[in-house]
Order: C-alpha cells, then sequence, then structure tokens
C-alpha cells in the first residue's frame, strides 16, 4: 500500500534533481514535473478541500487544476506542468493562511 | 503588417503559422507547453531519449514532420513563439496572456487552435487519487516515460482506449483491463462507416484491438470506483454485455470517452454556438474555412473532432481564409476542403461507434460527485432543479456544478445529462455554460506585483 504511485518505465539514464515535500528531501530526474518527482516518491499530491479523499492529479494537461501544490514561500504551482527545479521547497497544502488546511 | 495571433501549437496551429510564414506574415504563437506539437504529437523535454517511433509509432513521420517545420520557422525568425503561456482573456483586440511574465499582445486577427481536452462521464468513486483521463496516462508515458500505476484499468470508449492500451502494453506498463462501454452492436455498425471513410486507419485500429485478446471487453457498464480515502484507487466494478458483476483489482483507472472540443476562449472571443447531436456538444458556429466572426478563425480538435490529421488540414485552411479576407494571394483550398469532408465523415462514423454513455449518466446515483472540484454531488444538482430551473448556468450559479477550478471543463456535459433527463428535456435545452475569464487560474500577484508588458505596434 505504501508504494509510490509511477512507475518508471524508460528514460532513466538522466541526473538526479534534489528537493523537498513537507520538509523531507526527495529525489526526481532533470527533465521531470514535479508531479512525476512527487508520485514516484509518494501516493498522492495532496488533500482534496471538499471531500475526505487524496488527489493525485487528473488531466496532466493543465486543464483540470487537480495537481496544486504549494511552494514554502507561498506560489502555487500546476505540478504536471511545471519542471522540477534542485532546491525546490514543496508542500502539500497552503500552509497557515487563514482558513487553509483547517 | 497585419498582427495574426495563434493560440496553439499542435498539428492545427502550426500548420497555420506555417502557411501566413510562407505568405510573409510574421504570427504570434502562443502555446501552454514547453516545446511545440500540442498533445498528440507532444514532445518529451529536452534530454529524453526516445525516438518518435518509439514515442509516435505509426505516426512518427508526420510528428518529426511537424515539429521539425516548426521549429525551422521560429529559428528563422518567420514565426514568434512564446511558449508555457497561457491566454487568460481576449478583449477589444487585446490578448491578456501569462507565462514567465503577465504580457498584452494586441492582434487584429485570431486563429484559436486550442484543441479538445478528453470527455468525462463521471463513475462513482472518480474523484479518488489514482483515477486519471486517458489523455493524462498517453502524456505521462510520452512525456515523461512513466505509468500512472502498476495495475492499470482503461475504461471508457473511443479510438484512444485502444491505442493507449497497445501503447502501455508495448512499454511495459501493467495493464489488467480494458472496458469498452459502447455495445459491439454499435461498433459494429459504425465501424463500417468508418472503414468507407478511412480504411487504413480503420483497419489499424480493429487490428490493435484484436491483439488485446481477452484483456478487452465491450458493451460494459461502469459501477463504482472502489478506493480509500488516503491510498486511492483499489478496483473497478463494472458489469460485461450479459450483465455479470466484476470487481477488477487495481491501482489506476483511467477514464474518457472520446474528446471535448476547448471552445473557452472562443466563447470570449464573441463566438456562436451550435450543438453538434453527433458530437452531442456545443460546437463553435463557422464555415467550412474555419471563419466563426469577425477576425476570428478556429481550426483542429476545438473546431471539430476530427484528429490530428484533419486538424493540420483545418489549420492550413484557417490561414487560407484569412489570407483571403486579407485580399493576398493563397494557397488553394480544393484539395484541402475534399479531404477535410472525409475525415469529418470518419468522425461521424466514430461518434456513432463509440457513443457517449448517456443513459449511463442520467441514472447516476444520487451520491456521485458530478463536480470534481469542489465534490458536488448529481443529488444536489438534482435538488437544486426547482429552484434554478433547467438552464445549465442558473443551475451552475445554485449548485457549483461548473463553477469550480476547472471552469466545467470536466463536468458540464454531464450536468447537462443530469438536468436534461431530470427536468423531461432534451439535452441542449439546458443551454451551454457561457465561459468566464480568465479560462485558466491566475495569481492575483500577477495582478499585482508586475505591470503588464504592452507589445511594439
Amino acid at each position: 500500500m505504501s508504494q509510490p504511485r509511477l512507475v518508471r518505465l524508460a528514460e532513466t539514464a538522466r541526473s538526479p534533481v534534489r528537493f523537498s515535500l513537507d520538509g523531507e528531501e526527495l529525489t526526481g530526474l532533470e527533465g521531470d514535473t514535479v508531479l512525476t518527482a512527487i508520485l514516484l516518491s509518494r501516493r498522492a499530491l495532496r488533500r482534496a478541500e471538499f471531500g475526505p479523499e487524496a488527489r493525485a492529479g487528473f488531466c496532466l494537461m493543465g486543464a483540470c487544476q487537480d495537481c496544486w501544490i504549494w511552494q514554502e514561500e507561498g506560489g502555487r504551482l500546476r505540478a504536471c506542468s511545471t519542471p522540477l527545479r534542485a532546491g525546490m521547497r514543496l508542500r502539500s497544502d497552503a500552509g497557515d493562511w487563514p482558513g487553509a488546511g483547517a | 503588417m497585419t498582427r495574426v495571433l495563434i493560440v496553439g501549437a499542435g498539428p492545427a496551429g502550426i500548420r497555420a503559422a506555417e502557411v501566413l510564414a510562407g505568405a510573409g506574415l510574421c504570427p504570434t504563437v502562443v502555446d501552454e507547453g514547453a516545446r511545440a506539437g500540442g498533445q498528440i504529437y507532444r514532445r518529451p523535454p529536452l534530454g529524453f531519449g526516445r525516438t518518435p517511433e518509439k514515442l509516435y509509432g505509426s505516426e512518427a513521420g508526420k510528428a518529426r514532420a511537424l515539429h521539425g517545420r516548426f521549429d525551422w520557422l521560429v529559428a528563422q525568425g518567420k514565426v514568434w513563439h512564446l511558449p508555457e503561456t497561457s491566454v487568460l482573456a481576449l478583449r477589444d483586440g487585446v490578448a491578456h496572456v501569462l507565462g514567465e511574465t503577465r504580457r498584452q499582445i494586441p492582434y487584429d486577427r485570431l486563429i484559436l487552435a486550442t484543441g479538445a481536452t478528453d470527455r468525462l462521464a463521471p463513475v462513482p468513486g472518480w474523484q479518488n487519487a489514482g483515477v486519471y483521463s486517458l489523455g493524462a496516462a498517453q502524456i505521462a508515458l510520452k512525456a515523461q516515460g512513466v505509468a500512472l500505476g502498476r495495475q492499470i484499468v482503461l475504461a471508457g470508449t473511443g479510438p484512444l482506449l485502444t491505442l493507449l492500451a497497445m501503447q502501455l502494453r508495448a512499454a511495459g506498463a501493467g495493464l489488467v483491463a480494458v472496458l469498452d462501454t459502447a455495445p459491439m452492436r454499435d461498433q459494429l455498425r459504425g465501424g463500417l462507416a468508418m472503414a468507407a471513410a478511412r480504411p487504413v486507419v480503420a483497419l489499424r485500429g480493429v487490428s490493435m484491438r484484436a491483439r488485446l485478446g481477452n484483456l478487452y471487453h465491450a458493451g460494459v457498464t461502469l459501477e463504482r470506483i472502489e478506493a480509500d480515502p488516503d491510498h486511492g484507487v483499489q478496483a473497478l466494478h463494472w458489469r460485461n454485455a450479459r450483465g455479470q458483476s466484476h470487481r477488477t483489482a487495481c491501482d489506476m483507472a483511467a477514464l474518457g470517452w472520446h474528446l471535448r472540443a476547448e471552445t473557452h476562449l472562443a466563447d470570449l472571443a464573441g463566438a456562436e454556438f451550435d450543438w453538434c447531436p453527433s458530437a452531442r456538444q456545443w460546437l463553435v458556429r463557422c464555415d467550412d474555412m474555419g471563419r466563426a466572426g469577425k477576425d476570428l478563425y478556429l481550426a483542429g480538435d476545438g473546431q471539430r473532432l476530427l484528429g490530428a490529421d484533419g486538424a493540420e488540414l483545418a489549420g492550413r485552411l484557417a490561414a487560407i481564409a484569412l489570407l483571403r479576407d486579407l485580399g493576398r494571394p493563397a494557397p488553394a483550398a480544393y484539395g484541402l476542403l475534399r479531404r477535410r469532408a472525409r475525415m469529418q465523415r470518419f468522425a461521424n462514423a466514430m461518434a456513432r461507434a463509440f457513443p457517449w454513455p448517456a443513459e449511463a449518466v442520467a441514472a447516476l446515483p444520487d451520491d456521485t460527485v458530478i463536480c470534481r472540484c469542489e465534490g458536488v454531488t448529481a443529488g444536489t444538482l438534482r435538488a437544486t432543479l426547482p429552484a434554478s430551473g433547467p438552464e445549465a448556468n442558473r443551475a451552475k450559479a445554485l449548485s457549483r456544478v461548473g463553477m469550480g477550478r476547472c471552469q466545467g471543463r470536466y463536468c458540464q456535459l454531464a450536468g447537462a445529462e443530469i438536468i436534461a433527463a431530470d427536468q423531461g428535456l432534451a439535452v441542449p435545452r439546458a443551454g451551454r455554460l457561457r465561459a468566464q475569464p480568465p479560462a485558466r487560474p491566475a495569481p492575483i500577484g500577477a495582478w499585482l506585483s508586475t505591470p503588464p508588458e504592452r507589445e511594439a505596434e
């Protein structure tokens, strides 16, 4: 059950890229999207705001907005269409904004 | 010089840009992708190693030609390409776009080649992690070299269902079932007409299908997706054509019922819409060349759902129409129009072969989530109707189905089916959700921190 969601099938000979999610240090590969990199370590990206379930993206073409992820400095990303960059510090929720994560 | 803005760098946008560049215009092409190609011919990031043959199979030659042509046009300075950029709004001949920075791009003529998304029918449980669109599974494989799960079920209908199954299997993904909601009877009837219009394409589909063997089931009814709130999808419950119940264990389910034209920007640009009974959705009113209004042209799947080959033709035709309207010399359109008509016959036959599951959507249980963005259920929508009446925009305002962050892209067709069935009306009587800017969610900061950059006129 704790296996990550994604499986790499090809293109594995790329340089590693280090980033963090919710304070945990993780590694992706050069050319991964933020969504790919996270779901190769986790089962989901975030929790739904309007239901009990976890979310892991849906359309992967920037249309559904299911894959929102936050940066520690506050900005929001569409994980499916944002390339992973070394040193990114990501959060799976919006943090201490009023009403967020309540 | 006439300023032409093209939105979208898929097969339609690329061919439109090529024709205009050939006539000496230097069009601006705005696209959300990092590299031009669109969805079907989407390219992996630089540094990836698979060949076009590996990525696009029988269509590799077409992909190579499109990518090469566009890259050459950009390198020669014949086209100005703005990648990773979204058009948020169109107003008074100015496109408000957001990429690294926010810009305003004034234009005289606009070609919209915005493509399509998967067309989704809700299935109980589809809000859970591990449920994706069919297109998503294909994008993950093509552009990232990953499978979105270990035990994969594909469900829905349309050509992508079979094609994706073959691509996943060839790449070594764990495919456990392919569940087609189209009854075999419809597939045979529509399939004959498909073969009459495009024999090679139809035969390729039949042969791919045969190779799926007993993974493939036709005439399936999807009952529900079993999931754990933390871990996501665990199984798909379905009935076969004879009504026997099955539970297929899986950790990923990809859903899709062919395509939904992406018309948000056309609506903002003032286009008119007609209900298309064949595609069973609202499409932009335009002539065969793609003229959709004053200075407005449409091409590709956002105009008519003809697929990638049809999109290349439509892109050329829209550019030819634009050149003619400017009174400039333009290439001949007759041959292109004849081939486009054949694509339309094929598309109509395909719609009969792989129908949208209207009855199943209308009968969804009250606790089924219709709006994935905000978790609004079919029951909430139905309970709204006595107050809102059957008009989709009013029902949206009261129920919030269509109001979420995807702006109705994945729920509005299902919502209209539910409204129409509940009120005893034909689906088009529920009306069409009006598009609102911004066409993509945009951070407030883009408006606060950076002054918009006005392009030189």
